[in-house]
C-alpha cells in the first residue's frame, strides 16, 4: 500500500483489530488497521473521534494489553510487538519507541521538575551517569528550542506553559532518538499560535530525525503541513490512504471528499453561507460490520454498498480506499451546497445598531476570598475598554486566543457575569447589568449558544423540558400548547419529535448543540451570542451547526455574536470581524478587509499561523515570539509589543496605538501607518509548504 | 520568602478560627442553655445557692463582657479553678495534655508509617487476595468503634490470656517506664482504629493516582515498575496523605476520650468526660479551648508538610 | 497494577455514558446485580431495619423487665442472650435498641446532610461573601473534632434523644457542606446554569430545580456514609454516658454498663457489640459499593 524507499519499514500493522471489553458488550474500536511506515518519514493518521485513531497510537505502543483485545500484527523494525511480554517492552519503550500525548499538563508529573523526567529516561536506558545526563538533557532542552534549558529545567511543570510543556514532552520522546515516534494531538488544545510554533518543530525535526513519525490528528491542515503519506480513518477502518499531495487533490472515497468539502476555508471568500455538511452520524462501535460503514451517509451508496463489506482497492500505485465505486467519487469542491431558504418577511433597516458595547471593562481579582483579603492577588484585566456594535441580522464575529478576554465580553452582554465599568445597550438604551434586573421582554431577545455540548443542557432534564423552559418562562406557551410548540422548535433544527422525551446523554454532541440552538430560538431572539459554537465539534458536525445558524439566521433575521478562536469558521460565517488582544482591539472591520492586507501584526500572526489546506498561503509565516502574556501584568503602550514581530520602536512601548479607521469601516490599532503595513505584509509573500 | 508569606498567612488564619472557636465554645456552653448555675447545680438547687453560684462566676455580668474576661485570663494563663476537683485548671488541664499525648504520638507514629505501606502494598496487588483482604479487615475495623475494640482487646489479651493489664488506673505519680505496660492496650486500640481509617484513604489517593495519564506517560518511557511507583505515583499518592493525616488527628482526639474510659487512662479526654458529667464549666471550656488549639496546630502542620511537597503551592 | 484507563470517552457506548441518566431502579438494580458487597451490606441493613421494626414485637422480655432470680446468667434457653445484673435478659434489650439507634442515625444524618446541602449549594451559587461567610462559620464547627463537638453541645442541653440528633446534625453538617459544595462549585460553572441565569431564574430556582437534581448520586453516598457514622458516634455517646440514659436499651450504654462485669458475664457487651459493627458493616459496605458505582472518589472516607 505505501511506496517504502529506502529500506525495511519502521513500522507495519497488518488487520490490527481492538475491541474494548465493557459492561454493554464489547465496543470495536479498531476494525482491521494495516498501516506501513518506513524510516524518516511522516505518516498522518486522521480522523474525527469515535474513529480509533488514538487507540490505533496505544496499540502500535503496545500498551492496550491489559484493557482491550488486541490482534494482528504490530511490527516494530520486522518484531511482532503484540503478547510482547511488558519486561521486553520496556526496552523498547522510551528507548525506540517514543510516544508524545494530547495534553502535556497531565501527561506530566506534577511534583518532579521538568529537567529530572527527561534525565530519568536517560538514565534508565542509556546508562548515563548524573552530570552526563544533564548535559545531554540541556542540548535536548535547547533542540526543542526552549529559551534558557537550565533555567527551564528546574521548573515544575505548572511554572511552564502548554506550549513549553508540550516541548518538554518532545525532548523527553527524543531523549534516545527513538526509531518510531508516535504523536498523538500533540497541538489540541493549544492556541493556534503555539500551536504554529510546535508544528514547525516538528516539521523541522522530521528533517533531522531518521525516525518514522506517526502523526495522529483530526485537522487536515496539519496533515497537509506536514505529513508524506496519510490515512483517513472513519469508524475503525481506514477509508484511505495514499501521498498526502495526491490524497487531497484527487481523494477516491467519498468520506475524503466529504471531509475535505465541509471544511470552512481560511484562504478564500466563502461562496455561499452553507457548507456540503456530512449528515447522520458514526455506526454504533458495539455493531458486526457487514457492510460500508459509511454507507448510511454517502450520497453515492448503491444497494451493494448496504449488503457487503468493501475491500481494499488499489486506486493509483500507492493509493488506495475502501469503496467499491471509487472511480465515481467526483473531486472536492464539485458538491453544491444547498441553498439558503427565504427570508421571512424583510430585513428592518434600523438605524441604530440592535447591540451596542461602549466602552466595556472588566477586571477582576485573580483569588477571590480570604486570600484577596489577606494577601493583595493580582488585578486581572480581561477586558479593557472594548466598544462594538452589532447591527440588525448580521455576524459580528469576535476572535481572540485564549485570554483574549472574548468569552469575557459575551458573558458580560449576556449578563452572566457584571462589568466592572462601561455600558451595554440593546436599541440605544442602557441595560441593567444583571440578568435578573432586565425586563422579560428584553431577556427574551437576547439569548446565548454555548460551546460545550456536554454541559449545555441540565443532564438531569429531557429535551422537551429543556426547549419549553424558556417558552413558558416568557409566558409564550402553555401546558396544553407546549409539546407541540417544542415540537415544531425541534423540527426547525433539524431533529425529529421523538428526541423530546430523551436526556442529553442520549443525543450526540452536535445533536445537543442543534437543542441549544433550539432553546436560544425559542422565543425568536433577537440577538443571539454564540460562545464558540463549533469548537467542540467534529469538522463534519461544526459544518451541520454552522449551516443550521446561518439558515436560522437568513429566515429570522436575528443577529449573532459569534466568539470563536478559529479564524476559518470566522471568515466563513461573519460579517465583520473584532480581533482582540489582551483585551483590547487590536483590529476591526468588514470580514473579507480584516483577512486582506495591510492586518495589524497580530492578526498578520494569526492568520500565518493557520494550518491551511491550500499548498500557497496568501500570508507569510511570521510567528510570535516570547511567552505567552500574564493578563495580570499588562505591558505599558501597546499591549502587544513584548511579542511584536514588527514591533517599531520605544513608541510601542509608550503609548497605546489609537484605532484608527478608514472610511470603509476597517480600523488598526498600530503605530505603523497603514500605508506601510500594507508595503511591508505584501513585499515577500512567503509561501508555506 | 514565599514559604514565610504561606506559613504567616496560615498563623493569621489559625488565629481567626482559634477566635471563632472560642466564641463558639463560650456560647455553646454559657449561653445555649440559658442558665450556666442551673446547669451545674441542678434543678432542685434552692435560689440562694444559685444566686450565690451566679455571684462567684460573675454571671450576672453580661455574656460579652464575662467572654472577654476568659479569654483575657486564658491568654494570660489564669485559667480558673476546677468546680469538682477544686484545683486550679491549667496545671490539671496541661498534666493530663501530656498524658494524652502519649497515646496520641505513639499511636500515630506507629499507625502512619504502617497505614502507607499497607495501602501502597495493597494497590501494587490491587483486586489480589492481599488487596481484598486488606479492603475487607479495614472496612471492619473502621466499622467497630473503639469502646468496642478496647472491650475485645480487654477480654481476649487483658482477661482471656492475662498477658496486659487490662485498665490502666495509675498512680499519676508514676514513672513512664513503670506504666508502660499498661498502655499497650489502650495504644493497640488507638493504632487499629488509626490503621485502619489511614490504609483506606492511602489505598484510594494511591488508585487516583495511579489512573493518571502521568503515570501511563512515565510507563512509556520504560521506567521500571518500582520507579514509576516509588518516584511517579507515590510523591503524588502522599500528597493527599498528608491532609489525611490532618484529618485523623480530629478522629484519634476522638477516640483517644473513647479509649481513655474504656481503661480509665487519665488523660485529657477522661477529663473531659469528667468535666461534662459533673458540669464542671472551667475545666470543660478551657479542656475544649486546648484540645481545638491541638487540632488546629495539627493542620496548620499538614497545610505546611503539604506546601513544602506540592511544588504547586511552593512555588 | 496500572489502572486500565477505560474505554476512550468517545467510544462508550452511546445512551447513558455514565452518571448522567441512572435512575434509582437501575443503580439499585446494578449493585446487586454487580456486587457481592453491596449485597451483603444490604442485607445487613434490611436485616437491621426489620429489627428496628419488629424488634420490640419479637423480643422474648421487655427490656426493663427484671428477673432478679437470674442475674449475670448465661445465655440459655430461657435467656437467649444471658442475663445482666438485674436479670434483663440482653438479646431483647438488643432488639429493642434497635429502635432507637437506627431512628437517632436517620434523623441525625438527615438533618446533617440536609443542611450541609443547602449551605454547599447556597455557598457555591452564590460565592463572595455569603460564601466566604459559611464556610468560615463551617470551618470553625470542625475546627473542633467531631466527638468533642457533640459533647460540648450535649453537655448544655442534656442528653435527651432530640438533643442528641441535633447535636450529631450539627457536627455533620461543616463535612457534608464542604463535599456538597465541591460539587456544586463544578456545577455552577456549568452552562446550563448559565443559561439558566441569562434566562433571569430565580436563584432558588437555580439551586433546587437545576443543580440539586445533578447532584443526587454524590449526596446519597454521602448520606450512607454519614449514616455509618452517625452509628458510631451515636453508640460512642451513649457509652460515654452522654446519650441515652439508664434504663434506656440504647446499645452503646449496654457496653458501658457491661464493662464492669466483663470477667464474669463478656456475652453482655458481645451482643450489642456486634449490633453495632454490623449496622455500621452494612452501611460501609454500601457506601463504597454505590459509590464505585456511580464512578465517584469517594473510597476510604468514613469520617
Amino acid at each position: 500500500m505505501t511506496r517504502a524507499p529506502g529500506g525495511e519499514p519502521v513500522l507495519a500493522v497488518r488487520d490490527l483489530r481492538v475491541t474494548y471489553r465493557t459492561g454493554a458488550g464489547p465496543v470495536r474500536a479498531v476494525k482491521g488497521v494495516s498501516l506501513v511506515l518506513p524510516p524518516g518519514r511522516v505518516l498522518g493518521l486522521v480522523g474525527e473521534s469515535g474513529s480509533g485513531k488514538s487507540t490505533v497510537a496505544l496499540a502500535v505502543m503496545a500498551a492496550l494489553e491489559s484493557e482491550a483485545e488486541v490482534t494482528g500484527e504490530v511490527r516494530f523494525r520486522g518484531e511482532n510487538l503484540i503478547g510482547k511480554p511488558e519486561r521486553e517492552l520496556r526496552r523498547l519503550w522510551g528507548r525506540r519507541l517514543a510516544m508524545v500525548f494530547q495534553d502535556p499538563t497531565s501527561t506530566l508529573n506534577p511534583v518532579l521538575t521538568v529537567g529530572d523526567q527527561l534525565v530519568e529516561v536517560l538514565v534508565e536506558h542509556e546508562g548515563r551517569g548524573p552530570a552526563e545526563a544533564r548535559a545531554r538533557m540541556l542540548e535536548l532542552f535547547a533542540a526543542v528550542q526552549l529559551p534558557n534549558p537550565a533555567e527551564i529545567a528546574r521548573r515544575y511543570p505548572h511554572q511552564l506553559s502548554g506550549g513549553q510543556q508540550q516541548r518538554v514532552s518532545i525532548a523527553t520522546a527524543l531523549a534516545c532518538k527513538p526509531a518510531l515516534l508516535v504523536l498523538d494531538e500533540p497541538t489540541t488544545g493549544l492556541d493556534v499560535t503555539t500551536e504554529a510554533r510546535i508544528l514547525d518543530l516538528v516539521d523541522s525535526l522530521r528533517q533531522r530525525t531518521a525516525a518514522g513519525i506517526l502523526y495522529i490528528t483530526h485537522n487536515l491542515g496539519v496533515i497537509a503541513r506536514l505529513a508524506d503519506e496519510v490515512a483517513v480513518m472513519y469508524a475503525g477502518e481506514i477509508a484511505e490512504q495514499g501521498p498526502v499531495g495526491a490524497v487531497f487533490a484527487r481523494p477516491r472515497h467519498p468520506y475524503t471528499v466529504a471531509l475535505l468539502d465541509c471544511l470552512p476555508r481560511i484562504d478564500r471568500p466563502p461562496a455561499t453561507r452553507l457548507l456540503p455538511a456530512i449528515e447522520g452520524t458514526l455506526p454504533d462501535p458495539r455493531a458486526e460490520v457487514c457492510a460500508c460503514q459509511f454507507a448510511p451517509r454517502c450520497a453515492l451508496a448503491q444497494e451493494r454498498c448496504r449488503g457487503e463489506h468493501p475491500g481494499w482497492f488499489e486506486t493509483a500505485p500507492g493509493q488506495g480506499a475502501r469503496c467499491f465505486y471509487w472511480e465515481r467519487v467526483p473531486p472536492p469542491g464539485t458538491v453544491r451546497a444547498p441553498a439558503l431558504a427565504k427570508p421571512r418577511g424583510r430585513a428592518s433597516t434600523r438605524p441604530v445598531p440592535l447591540l451596542e458595547v461602549v466602552d466595556l471593562v472588566h477586571h477582576y481579582r485573580q483569588a477571590g476570598g480570604l486570600t484577596a483579603m489577606l494577601g493583595r492577588a493580582p488585578i486581572v484585566r480581561a477586558v479593557d475598554r472594548v466598544s462594538l456594535g452589532v447591527v440588525p441580522a448580521e455576524t459580528l464575529a469576535v476572535v481572540g486566543e485564549s485570554g483574549s478576554g472574548k468569552t469575557t465580553i459575551a458573558r458580560c452582554v449576556t449578563g452572566v457575569l457584571q462589568p466592572t465599568a462601561g455600558e451595554i445597550k440593546v436599541d440605544g438604551r442602557p441595560v441593567p447589568r444583571r440578568p435578573a434586573a432586565r425586563p422579560r421582554k428584553l431577556r427574551r431577545r437576547l439569548q446565548i449558544v454555548f460551546q460545550n455540548p456536554d454541559l449545555t443542557l441540565n443532564p438531569r432534564r429531557t429535551i422537551l423540558e429543556a426547549v419549553a423552559r424558556p417558552l413558558r418562562l416568557f409566558g409564550l406557551v402553555d401546558r396544553r400548547t407546549r409539546r407541540s410548540a417544542a415540537a415544531r422548535l425541534l423540527e426547525a433544527v433539524g431533529l425529529e419529535p421523538r428526541y423530546l422525551d430523551l436526556f442529553p446523554a442520549q443525543l450526540s454532541g452536535g445533536q445537543r448543540q442543534r437543542v441549544a440552538i433550539a432553546r436560544a430560538f425559542a422565543c425568536r431572539p433577537d440577538l443571539v451570542v454564540c460562545d464558540e459554537p463549533t469548537s467542540a465539534l467534529d469538522v463534519s458536525v461544526q459544518a451541520t451547526v454552522l449551516n443550521l445558524l446561518a439558515s436560522l439566521q437568513a429566515r429570522e433575521h436575528t443577529s449573532y455574536l459569534f466568539i470563536s478562536h478559529d479564524l476559518s469558521v470566522v471568515r466563513h460565517i461573519a460579517n465583520r470581524v473584532v480581533v482582540l488582544y489582551l483585551g483590547r482591539i487590536c483590529e476591526a472591520g468588514p470580514t473579507e478587509e480584516v483577512f486582506a492586507p495591510p492586518w495589524h501584526p497580530y492578526t498578520e500572526v494569526l492568520l500565518s499561523a493557520v494550518p491551511s489546506l491550500s499548498a500557497t498561503s496568501v500570508t507569510g509565516t511570521i510567528r510570535l515570539e516570547g511567552p505567552a502574556p500574564n493578563p495580570a501584568v499588562l505591558p505599558s503602550g501597546c499591549p502587544f509589543h513584548p511579542r511584536c514581530p514588527r514591533k517599531l520602536g520605544p513608541i510601542c512601548e509608550r503609548e497605546m496605538p489609537p484605532l484608527v479607521t478608514t472610511d470603509r469601516g476597517h480600523a488598526i490599532a498600530c503605530h505603523i501607518p497603514r500605508a506601510d503595513l500594507l508595503r511591508l505584509q505584501t513585499a515577500a509573500p512567503v509561501p508555506v509548504s | 520568602m514565599r514559604v514565610f508569606v504561606f506559613v504567616g498567612r496560615r498563623l493569621l488564619l489559625l488565629a481567626l478560627v482559634m477566635a471563632i472557636v472560642s466564641v463558639l465554645i463560650f456560647g455553646i456552653v454559657q449561653i445555649l442553655p440559658g442558665d450556666v448555675a442551673v446547669m451545674i447545680l441542678g434543678t432542685s438547687a434552692t435560689p440562694a445557692d444559685l444566686a450565690s453560684l451566679r455571684q462567684k462566676l460573675g454571671l450576672d455580668r453580661p455574656a460579652a463582657l464575662r467572654y472577654a474576661d476568659w479569654v483575657g485570663d486564658a491568654i494570660r494563663g489564669e485559667w480558673g479553678t476546677s468546680l469538682l476537683y477544686q484545683v486550679p485548671v491549667r496545671p490539671l488541664v496541661l498534666e493530663r495534655l501530656g498524658k494524652s499525648a502519649v497515646l496520641a504520638l505513639v499511636a500515630l507514629a506507629v499507625a502512619v508509617p504502617l497505614a502507607i505501606a499497607l495501602g501502597v502494598l495493597s494497590t501494587l496487588r490491587r483486586n489480589h487476595f492481599l488487596d481484598q483482604a486488606v479492603g475487607l479487615v479495614t472496612l471492619v475495623a473502621v466499622s467497630v468503634p473503639e469502646f468496642i475494640t478496647g472491650t475485645v482487646l480487654i477480654l481476649v489479651l487483658g482477661l482471656q490470656f492475662g498477658l496486659l493489664p487490662p485498665s490502666s488506673l495509675i498512680d499519676p505519680r508514676a514513672s513512664l517506664w513503670s506504666i508502660a505496660p499498661s498502655l499497650v492496650l489502650p495504644t493497640l486500640t488507638l493504632v487499629l482504629a488509626l490503621l485502619a481509617h489511614m490504609t483506606r484513604m492511602t489505598r484510594a489517593s494511591m488508585l487516583d493516582v495511579l489512573e493518571k495519564p502521568y503515570i501511563r506517560a512515565a510507563r512509556l518511557k520504560g521506567l521500571r515498575p518500582r520507579v514509576v511507583i516509588l518516584r511517579h505515583a507515590l510523591r503524588n499518592a502522599l500528597l493527599p496523605t498528608v491532609g489525611i493525616v490532618a484529618i485523623n488527628v480530629g478522629f484519634l482526639i476522638g477516640g483517644i476520650v473513647v479509649v481513655e474510659t474504656v481503661f480509665a487512662y487519665p488523660g485529657l479526654g477522661r477529663l473531659m468526660v469528667d468535666a461534662v458529667n459533673h458540669r464542671d464549666v472551667p475545666v470543660i471550656q478551657m479542656a475544649a479551648l486546648v484540645i481545638a488549639l491541638t487540632y488546629a496546630l495539627a493542620n496548620l502542620a499538614a497545610d505546611v508538610v503539604y506546601a513544602y511537597l506540592d511544588p504547586r503551592i511552593r512555588y | 497494577m496500572f489502572a486500565p484507563l477505560g474505554v476512550p470517552a468517545e467510544l462508550a457506548p452511546g445512551p447513558g455514558a455514565r452518571a448522567a441518566i441512572w435512575r434509582g431502579a437501575e443503580v439499585a438494580w446494578a449493585l446487586l446485580l454487580g456486587s457481592p458487597a453491596a449485597m451483603v451490606g444490604a442485607l445487613l441493613l434490611v436485616i437491621h431495619l426489620g429489627l428496628a421494626v419488629f424488634g420490640p414485637a419479637l423480643a422474648p422480655y421487655h427490656f426493663a423487665q427484671f428477673n432478679i432470680l437470674h442475674t449475670l446468667e448465661t445465655p440459655s434457653r430461657d435467656f437467649l442472650g444471658g442475663t445482666d445484673q438485674f436479670g434483663r435478659d440482653q438479646l431483647s434489650r438488643v432488639m429493642w435498641g434497635a429502635r432507637s439507634t437506627l431512628l437517632l442515625a436517620t434523623a441525625s444524618t438527615l438533618l446533617g446532610v440536609g443542611l450541609g446541602v443547602v449551605v454547599g449549594m447556597v455557598g457555591a451559587f452564590y460565592r463572595g461573601f455569603v460564601d466566604e461567610l459559611l464556610m468560615r462559620i463551617m470551618d470553625a464547627l470542625m475546627a473542633l473534632p467531631a466527638l468533642l463537638l457533640a459533647m460540648l453541645l450535649l453537655t448544655t442541653v442534656g442528653a435527651n434523644p432530640v438533643y442528641v440528633a441535633l447535636g450529631i446534625g450539627v457536627v455533620f453538617m461543616p463535612r457534608s457542606a464542604r463535599v456538597v459544595r465541591g460539587i456544586a462549585l463544578s456545577l455552577a460553572a456549568a452552562e446550563f446554569i448559565d443559561a439558566a441565569r441569562a434566562r433571569g431564574e430565580r436563584g432558588l430556582y437555580i439551586i433546587f430545580a437545576e443543580m440539586l437534581p445533578n447532584a443526587w448520586a454524590p449526596i446519597i453516598v454521602e448520606l450512607t456514609i454519614r449514616f455509618a457514622y452517625a452509628i458510631l458516634l451515636a453508640t460512642s455517646l451513649g457509652f460515654l454516658g452522654l446519650g441515652a440514659q439508664p434504663p434506656a436499651p440504647d446499645w452503646g450504654l449496654m457496653i458501658n454498663e457491661a464493662l464492669p462485669f466483663l470477667a464474669q458475664a463478656p456475652w453482655l457487651a458481645i451482643l450489642p457489640a456486634a449490633a453495632i459493627s454490623s449496622s455500621v458493616v452494612g452501611a460501609n459496605l454500601l457506601g463504597d459499593a454505590l459509590s464505585d458505582l456511580l464512578a465517584l472518589r469517594r473510597r476510604g472516607e468514613t469520617l
